[in-house]
C-alpha cells in the first residue's frame, strides 16, 4: 500500500533483481518505465502488442507456485507492477556469461539487425522454464511442427515479429534448449511473497494525475465502482493499452482487476462449468486443459501467447467488440454471463448481452466476475477464424459451431458469429432451419444459403462484404467436411 | 603490391561461418540503437509531428499559439524556421515542411517540440491548421487517368519488337497491377541531434546514407557539409526505406537543437512512419507478349507504370532497374519497355530491397505462369526453354556473365527438392482431396549487381593500426543487420592475416570516411570489403619491407597471416612489427578506396553495362491451398542461390532466407490499402501493426533447405564473393507460382489462373472460385 504510507513516492518494482521505483502517471507503460531505468533492450516495435519487441518477463503468480511469463511491456501499465518481479534481456545475461537462450540465438544466426532480439529473448526464456515443457519431451514425435524435439511450443514466439531473419534460425535456437540446470536460480522464479498482497494496491503518488487501483476485494471493486462513475476498469490492458499508445486515452481513476480471487476461479459443476472472468486465457488453457473442445480451437487461434498471458474472456466481451473472437464461440456454447454490482449479482445469456455497435446490456458500475457455460457440451465443433495471417490476426470473420446428432439427425445446433454484423450473432435462422435434418453434406451445404444471408457484412481493408459473405456461406459444409475427414482440416 | 581479389590464403577468416559481429550484444540487449543514445543526454526535447488531414489541400493558415500555451511545449517547428533550403530530398521538389501546398494524408506541416512526448503529442494536437481541400489522385489508376506523371519516361528498345509481335504463332497482352510494400523495419525513423561545445552539429540518425544526410542536414541549416557530422550507430532494420527517407527527420532534429541549443529527438512512432514514409512503389503493366510454336519468347512490348507518390525520391532509379530487371532469366529478342512514374497524392515510393527489380521481374513471373497453360507447357518447361545461354544479352546490351549458372541452380535444385517424385506425389493429393490442393513451383532469379548510376560504386575505409597492433576499422558501409560489418571485419582480418580479436569496427561516421554512398543495391560488402582491404593492403606494403629487413628476405617474400609476417621460413609476430615500425616512423594508418571498374550506362539509351556481374539463383515451393477460404500454407521451401564464395556463410544464409521470407510477405500478405472514398480519402487505411500484417512464424515454411551453388567464385570481387542482401527477396515468386499451380488444381486441366497481388487468402479464395466455376462449365464435377 504504497501510497498510503505518507512519503512513499511511488511503486517499487523488482527489475532484473534490483528494487526500482515506479513514480510515473497511472496510464505510463511498463516499455517506457523499464527504458526510463535504461534499459534500452525493451523496444518499441509498434506499441499495440503485435510486435513482442517489448516482451519482458513477469513473474506471475500460479498455483502454488510462480511462473516466468512473458508479456507486452508496451500495453502493460507499469503501476501494475508493483511488489513484482521483472526481467529483462539484460537480466538473463551478459556477452561474457549469457544465458542459454542468448547463447544459442547468437550462434545460430537468430539476430540480424537485433531490433526484435530482445523481446525474442524474452519470449523464448519464457517457454524455456515453462514447468510443463520437460514434461512433453517424453514425448517421442512432435505432434505439430510447431513442437520441438525439446517439447518447445513454437506458439510461444507467434507475438514476437522479425523482419529480418525468415524466423527458421530463431526456430532452430529454441529447438536446440536444453532443460534449465540444476543451479539455474531462474529456473524457481521469486514466489509471491509479501510483495504480492501488496501490489494488489498500487495507487498512485500524490501530485500525479489520476489513480490506479488494484482492490483486494470484489466487493471493493464494485464499491469504487459505484461510487466513482468514470472509474476505468482494466484487466488485462490489451485493449486499455492500445487505446492509450494509439488513441491517446487517459483516465483519471483507473481500476485493475486483474487479481481479483473472485474473478479467477475455474469451477466445474454438474451442469455448468464457470471461468472467472479475470483469468488470463492462458490459464484457462492451462486449467481446461482441453475440456472444452470449442475453447481448445480457440485458444490458438486468439491473439499471441504475449496477448493470452494478459488478455482475459471479462475484457474480450467488457469492449463489446464485434469481431471479438471469444464471443462467437462462447455463443456457440450457450454461455451465461454472471454481472455483479454492489447491489448484488444477475445471470444474462450471452445473446441477450450485445445490444449494438459496442453496446452491452452491462451497467457501468457492473462487473463481468464469470461466464458459465452448460454442460454437457456438444460433440460436434468447429472454429473458423478467417483472416489474413494464421497467427495473431484480428478475425475478418469468425464462425463457432456446435452440435448435436443423434441417430444421423441434427437434435441441438448453435452457431455463433463474429465479424458480420454490429455486434457477435447466434445464427438462429439457420439453427433452426437445421433441426431435425439429417447430418449430411447435402443438408449443410443445402443451409449455406441461410447462413449467409444471417450476416450483414461491410467492406473494409480487412476483407470484401461478398468474401465475408462467401465465408458464412461455406462454414456449414467446411464444418461437415472436417469432421468427415476427421483431421479438423477438412482436407 | 597489385589487388589479387581472388585469392584466399588458407585459413582465411573469409569463409568462415560466425555469428554477426553484434550476436552477442544483441541477445544481451546491450546492442545500442540511435533512439537508446538518448538516454545518455540531458535536456533532450521530444519532437512530435502535427500531420495533415487531407491528401491534397492549400495550406491557408498554421496558428501555433495554442500549442505554446501547452505545459512543455517549447518550440513549434514551420517552414518559416527553415534558415537554408527547405527542401528534404536530392530533386528540390520535396520540402521539408509545406509552405502553402500539402501532397499527402499524413504529412508533416509542423513539428512540435516537448519537455516529454506527452507535451509534444498534446501540442501537436492544438496546433490549428486551416486547409482548402483540392482534388486528390490517391490510386495509381486515377493518376494515370489524369496523366499525372513526374520525372524521365525511359525507353528500352531492341530489335523489332512490333514485327515479331505481329508475325508470333502465339500472342498474349494482359494488364497486371500489383501492390507495394511497407519496410516495416522494427525500429522505425530515430534521429538524435545535438550541438557540441565547438559548435559542431552532431547527428545520430537511422541512415543508410550517411553522407546524403549530412548534405540534407547542411542545406537545411544553409550551412557547409563540414559543420555537420553524421554518425549511424546500426540500424534495426531499413530494406531500403532508411536510404533517401531518412534526411528530412535527421534535418528536424538538427533545426531543432540548433534553435534550442539542446539535444532533439525524432522518433517516429510506428502509426507515423507507416503514415509518413514511402514504401516499395506498387507498379501497373500492360504487356503484350509473342512466342514461336516451341514456346520461345519473340518478343515482349511493355509499359510500366510505377505508383511514385508525391515527390521523386528514388522512383526514377527504381523505374529504370524495374525496366533491366523485366527479362528476369529470360532470352527476350525483341523487346520495347516503356517506363514512366505516377505522380498522386500520396508518401513518396522509395528504395525497397530490389530497387524495381522485383517488380520488373514480377511482370515477367506473371505473365509466364498465366500463359504457360495457354501454350499447352507446364511453367517450368516454359521458364526453362528461354533461359539465357552463355553468349546472349540483355535487353541494354550488356552481355550475360555466367548465363550457365542459371542452368546449373535450376538443375540443382530440381535434383535436391525431388521436384519430379513430389510433383507426382502432389497430384495424387490432388486426386483425393476435394478441398484442400497442393501446388509446387520453381522460379529463378537473374539479378544485376551495382548501382545502376555508375558514380554510386565507390568506397571508402579508414585503417588505423595503433602502437599495440590493435586495429580500427572505419569504413562508408551502414550497418542494418545485413552483416557488412561482420563481413569486412572478416576481409580485414584476412587481408592483415591476424585473429578477428585484434580488430574492432567503428560505427560509421562522415567525419572518418567522406562522401561515402548509401549501403544499397546489395552492393555493400562489395564496395566497403574492397576499400578496407585497398587500406590494409596499402599498410601490408608498408610493413612488409621493415618485415623484409627482419626476416632477411625479399620483401615481395612476406607473408602475413596468423598474426605474424612470415619469408624464408621466419616469422616476426605482428605486435612486434607493428611496435618496430612505429619507432621506424612508418605510417600505421591508410585511406582506403575502391570503385568498381568497367560500368558504363546511357540512361537516355537505356543501354550500357550497369552491373559488375548478375547474381543466379532459384527457389521451389510447395503449397496447400483450402478452397473454403483460400487460406494456405507454405509447406516447403528448396533454395539454390549463387553467393560466389561466401564471405560469411552464416549471414549469408541469413539474408536468403530473410529476404526470401520478405518476398513472399510482399506477394502474399502484405497488404496496403488507402482509403479511396469517403472523408478521410488518401489515408493509409493500413497504418498500424494491427492492420499490416508481416510475416510471422506462421509464414515459416517447416521445411527450408538453403544451399549455396558450388564452384561459384566470382573473379575480380572480394574474395571471390558476390552481393547477396537483394537477389534472394525474389527467390519468393515461387510461392506465387505454386499457390497458382494450387489453385489451378481446383480447374479444369489446363486452367490459366489469374492472380491479384499480393495473394491474399482472400485474392487467392477468388482464383478458386473462378477455377471451379470453369471447372463445372466445362462439366468436369467430382
Ligand atoms: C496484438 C493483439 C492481438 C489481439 N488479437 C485478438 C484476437 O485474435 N481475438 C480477439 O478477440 N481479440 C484480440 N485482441 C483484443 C484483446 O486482446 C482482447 O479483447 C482481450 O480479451 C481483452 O482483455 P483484457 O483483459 O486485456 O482487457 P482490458 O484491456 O483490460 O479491458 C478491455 C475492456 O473491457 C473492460 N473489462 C475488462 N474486464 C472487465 C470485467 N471483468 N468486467 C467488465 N468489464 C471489463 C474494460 O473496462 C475495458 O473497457 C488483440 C489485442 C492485441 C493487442
Ligand atoms: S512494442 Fe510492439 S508489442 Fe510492444
Ligand atoms: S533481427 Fe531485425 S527484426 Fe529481427
Amino acid at each position: 500500500m504504497a501510497s498510503e504510507a505518507a512519503g512513499t513516492p511511488g511503486c517499487t518494482v523488482t527489475v532484473n533483481h534490483q528494487a526500482r521505483e515506479f513514480t510515473g502517471p497511472p496510464h505510463a507503460n511498463a516499455l517506457d518505465f523499464l527504458r526510463g531505468l535504461g534499459l534500452t533492450s525493451c523496444k518499441e516495435g509498434c506499441a499495440e502488442g503485435e510486435c513482442g519487441a517489448c516482451a519482458i518477463l513477469v513473474a506471475r503468480p500460479d498455483g502454488e507456485r510462480s511462473r516466468w511469463t512473458a508479456v507486452n511491456a508496451c500495453l502493460l501499465p507499469a503501476a501494475a507492477l508493483e511488489g513484482q518481479h521483472v526481467l529483462t534481456a539484460e537480466g538473463l545475461g551478459t556477452a561474457d556469461e549469457p544465458h542459454p537462450v542468448q547463447r544459442e540465438m547468437a550462434e545460430r544466426g537468430g539476430s540480424q539487425c537485433g531490433y526484435c532480439t530482445p523481446g525474442f529473448i524474452c519470449a523464448m526464456a519464457a517457454e524455456y522454464y515453462r514447468p510443463e515443457r520437460a514434461e512433453e519431451q517424453v514425448a517421442e514425435a512432435p505432434v505439430h511442427h510447431a513442437d520441438g524435439p525439446n517439447g518447445f511450443d513454437l506458439h510461444a514466439l507467434s507475438g514476437n515479429l522479425c523482419r529480418c531473419t525468415g524466423y527458421r534460425p530463431i526456430r532452430d535456437a529454441a529447438f536446440a534448449l536444453g532443460v534449465p540446470e540444476p543451479e539455474d536460480q531462474l529456473a524457481q522464479p521469486p514466489t509471491a511473497g509479501p510483495a504480492a498482497t501488496d501490489y494488489r494496491r498500487a495507487d498512485t503518488p500524490a501530485g500525479q494525475p489520476g489513480r490506479y487501483r488494484r482492490p483486494a476485494t470484489l466487493s471493493e471493486a464494485l464499491r469504487i465502482l459505484a461510487e466513482e462513475p468514470g472509474t476505468r476498469v482494466v484487466a488485462g490492458a490489451t485493449d486499455w493499452g492500445v487505446e492509450v499508445n494509439m488513441k491517446f486515452a487517459r483516465a483519471q481513476s483507473v481500476l485493475a482487476v486483474d487479481r481479483l480471487e473472485e474473478l479467477r476461479r475455474v469451477v466445474q459443476t454438474d451442469d455448468h462449468v464457470e471461468l472467472g472472468a479475470a483469468c488470463t486465457l492462458s490459464e484457462l488453457e492451462r486449467a481446461l486443459a482441453g475440456r472444452i473442445p470449442l475453447l481448445s480451437l480457440l485458444w490458438p487461434n486468439f491473439a499471441s501467447r504475449l496477448i493470452r498471458n494478459s488478455a482475459t474472456l471479462g475484457g474480450n466481451l467488457g469492449t463489446g467488440s464485434p469481431i471479438g473472437d471469444s464471443p462467437p464461440v462462447l455463443l456457440a456454447l450457450d454461455t451465461q454471463l454472471v454481472l455483479a454490482c454492489s447491489a448484488g449479482e444477475r445471470v444474462v445469456p450471452l445473446h441477450d448481452y450485445f445490444t449494438g455497435y459496442r453496446q452491452t446490456v452491462r451497467r457501468p458500475d457492473e462487473l463481468i466476475t464469470a461466464v458459465r457455460i452448460p454442460l454437457p457440451l456438444a460433440p460436434l465443433v468447429s472454429f473458423q477464424k478467417v483472416a489474413k495471417r494464421r497467427f495473431d490476426d484480428i478475425s475478418s470473420t469468425a464462425v463457432a459451431l456446435a452440435f448435436d446428432v443423434e441417430a444421423g439427425l441434427i437434435t441441438r445446433a448453435r452457431i455463433g458469429l463474429g465479424g458480420v454484423a454490429a455486434t457477435p450473432l447466434r445464427a438462429t435462422a439457420t439453427e433452426q432451419v437445421l433441426i431435425g435434418q439429417a447430418w449430411s453434406g447435402e443438408t449443410l451445404r443445402g443451409a449455406g444459403g441461410i447462413l449467409a444471408a444471417e450476416g450483414t457484412p461491410m467492406d473494409d481493408h480487412r476483407a470484401s462484404a461478398a468474401y465475408r459473405q462467401a465465408m458464412l456461406g461455406s462454414a456449414l459444409e467446411r464444418f461437415f467436411a472436417e469432421q468427415d475427414s476427421g483431421t479438423g482440416a477438412g482436407a | 603490391m597489385s589487388i589479387t581479389h581472388n585469392q584466399r590464403p588458407e585459413g582465411a577468416a573469409v569463409g568462415r561461418s560466425i555469428p554477426h559481429e553484434s550476436a552477442y550484444a544483441h541477445v544481451t540487449g546491450a546492442a545500442k540503437y540511435t533512439e537508446d543514445l538518448a538516454g545518455a543526454l540531458s535536456g533532450v526535447l521530444h519532437a512530435y509531428p502535427v500531420q495533415s488531414a487531407h491528401a491534397h489541400a492549400r495550406l491557408l493558415r498554421l496558428d501555433a499559439s495554442a500549442a505554446l500555451q501547452v505545459p512543455g511545449v517549447r518550440l513549434v517547428l514551420t517552414a518559416k524556421d527553415i534558415p537554408g533550403v527547405n527542401d528534404q530530398g536530392a530533386k528540390h521538389d520535396e520540402p521539408m515542411l509545406p509552405v502553402d501546398e500539402v501532397m499527402f494524408h499524413g504529412q508533416p506541416v509542423a513539428w512540435v517540440l516537448g519537455e516529454d512526448l506527452e507535451a509534444a503529442k498534446a501540442g501537436a494536437a492544438a496546433v490549428a491548421v486551416d486547409y482548402e481541400p483540392l482534388d486528390a489522385l490517391v490510386t495509381l489508376g486515377e493518376a494515370i487517368a489524369a496523366n499525372s506523371f513526374h520525372g524521365i519516361q525511359p525507353v528500352i528498345d531492341k530489335g523489332e519488337p512490333a514485327a515479331a509481335l505481329a508475325a508470333a504463332p502465339h500472342a498474349f497482352s494482359g494488364e497486371f497491377e500489383f501492390a507495394g510494400q511497407e519496410h516495416f523495419y522494427l525500429e522505425t525513423q530515430s534521429s538524435l541531434a545535438h550541438v557540441e561545445s565547438d559548435g559542431q552539429i552532431m547527428v545520430h540518425a537511422s541512415t543508410q546514407h550517411p553522407s546524403e544526410t549530412q548534405d540534407i542536414v547542411a542545406h537545411v541549416l544553409g550551412v557547409d557539409a563540414h559543420r555537420v557530422t553524421v554518425q549511424a550507430l546500426r540500424m534495426g532494420g531499413a530494406f531500403g526505406g532508411k536510404e533517401m527517407q531518412p534526411h528530412g527527420y535527421a534535418a528536424v532534429a538538427a533545426l531543432g537543437a540548433v534553435l534550442t541549443g539542446r539535444p532533439v529527438r525524432v522518433r517516429l512512432e510506428r502509426a507515423r512512419d507507416l503514415s509518413m514514409t514511402g514504401k516499395r512503389h506498387g507498379f501497373h503493366a500492360s504487356w503484350k507478349i509473342g512466342f514461336d510454336e516451341h514456346g520461345k519468347i519473340m518478343a515482349l512490348a511493355a509499359q510500366l507504370t510505377s505508383d511514385g507518390g508525391w515527390s521523386l525520391d528514388l522512383s526514377e532509379p527504381v523505374l529504370t532497374r524495374a525496366m533491366c530487371h523485366i527479362d528476369n532469366a529470360y532470352w527476350i529478342p525483341n523487346i520495347q519497355v516503356r517506363g514512366r512514374v505516377a505522380k498522386c497524392h500520396k508518401t513518396s515510393q522509395t528504395a525497397f530491397r530490389g530497387f524495381g527489380g522485383p517488380q520488373g521481374m514480377l511482370v515477367i513471373e506473371n505473365i509466364l505462369g498465366e500463359v504457360a497453360p495457354k501454350l499447352g507447357l507446364s511453367a517450368q518447361e516454359l521458364r526453362r526453354r528461354n533461359f539465357y545461354v552463355p553468349g546472349q544479352d540483355t535487353p541494354y546490351y550488356q552481355p550475360v556473365r555466367h548465363a550457365e549458372r542459371l542452368h546449373r541452380v535450376w538443375e540443382k535444385v530440381l535434383e535436391s527438392s525431388q521436384f519430379a517424385t513430389r510433383r507426382e506425389q502432389i497430384e495424387a493429393f490432388n486426386a483425393a482431396h476435394p478441398n484442400s490442393k497442393r501446388g509446387l513451383a520453381i522460379t529463378p532469379v537473374k539479378f544485376g549487381i551495382s548501382f545502376n548510376f555508375t558514380a554510386f560504386n565507390q568506397a571508402g575505409a579508414l585503417v588505423l593500426v595503433y602502437k599495440d597492433g590493435s586495429v580500427l576499422l572505419t569504413h562508408g558501409g551502414t550497418e542494418m543487420g545485413q552483416g557488412v560489418h561482420t563481413k569486412v571485419l572478416q576481409v580485414a582480418a584476412t587481408a592483415l592475416g591476424v585473429p578477428l580479436s585484434y580488430l574492432r569496427l567503428a560505427p560509421t561516421r562522415t567525419d572518418k570516411v567522406p562522401n561515402t554512398s548509401a549501403t544499397a543495391a546489395s552492393t555493400g560488402s562489395d564496395l566497403n570489403g574492397a576499400a578496407v582491404k585497398d587500406a590494409c593492403e596499402q599498410i601490408l606494403a608498408r610493413l612488409s619491407v621493415l618485415a623484409a629487413g627482419e626476416l632477411e628476405a625479399e620483401a615481395s617474400e612476406v607473408v602475413f597471416a596468423d598474426g605474424a609476417a612470415h619469408a624464408c621460413g621466419r616469422s616476426v609476430d605482428w605486435k612486434t612489427l607493428v611496435s618496430k615500425a612505429y619507432f621506424s616512423r612508418i605510417q600505421l594508418s591508410a585511406a582506403g578506396y575502391y570503385s568498381t571498374p568497367g560500368l558504363h550506362w546511357d540512361l537516355s539509351a537505356m543501354r550500357g553495362e550497369p552491373f559488375k556481374y548478375f547474381a543466379y539463383g532459384a527457389a521451389v515451393s510447395e503449397v496447400q491451398v483450402s478452397r473454403f477460404d483460400g487460406s494456405y500454407q507454405l509447406r516447403r521451401v528448396d533454395i539454390v542461390h549463387d553467393v560466389g564464395d561466401s564471405l560469411s556463410p552464416l549471414v549469408d544464409r541469413g539474408q536468403i532466407e530473410g529476404g526470401f521470407i520478405q518476398g513472399a510477405g510482399w506477394l502474399t500478405l502484405e497488404d496496403l490499402r488507402w482509403e479511396t472514398k469517403g472523408p478521410h480519402r488518401g489515408r493509409l487505411a493500413t497504418a498500424s501493426a494491427s492492420t499490416y500484417k508481416l510475416p510471422s512464424f506462421s509464414e515459416m515454411p517447416p521445411v527450408f533447405n538453403v544451399e549455396f551453388l558450388q564452384d561459384a567464385h566470382e573473379d575480380g570481387v572480394v574474395y571471390g564473393s558476390k552481393a547477396v542482401g537483394e537477389p534472394p527477396l525474389m527467390l519468393a515468386f515461387s510461392v506465387r507460382e505454386a499457390l497458382r499451380q494450387a489453385v489451378a488444381a481446383f480447374g479444369p486441366a489446363g486452367h490459366s489462373v489469374k492472380l491479384a497481388s499480393p495473394a491474399t487468402p482472400e485474392a487467392v479464395f477468388w482464383a478458386v472460385q473462378e477455377a471451379q466455376e470453369a471447372r463445372e462449365g466445362t462439366g468436369h464435377v467430382d
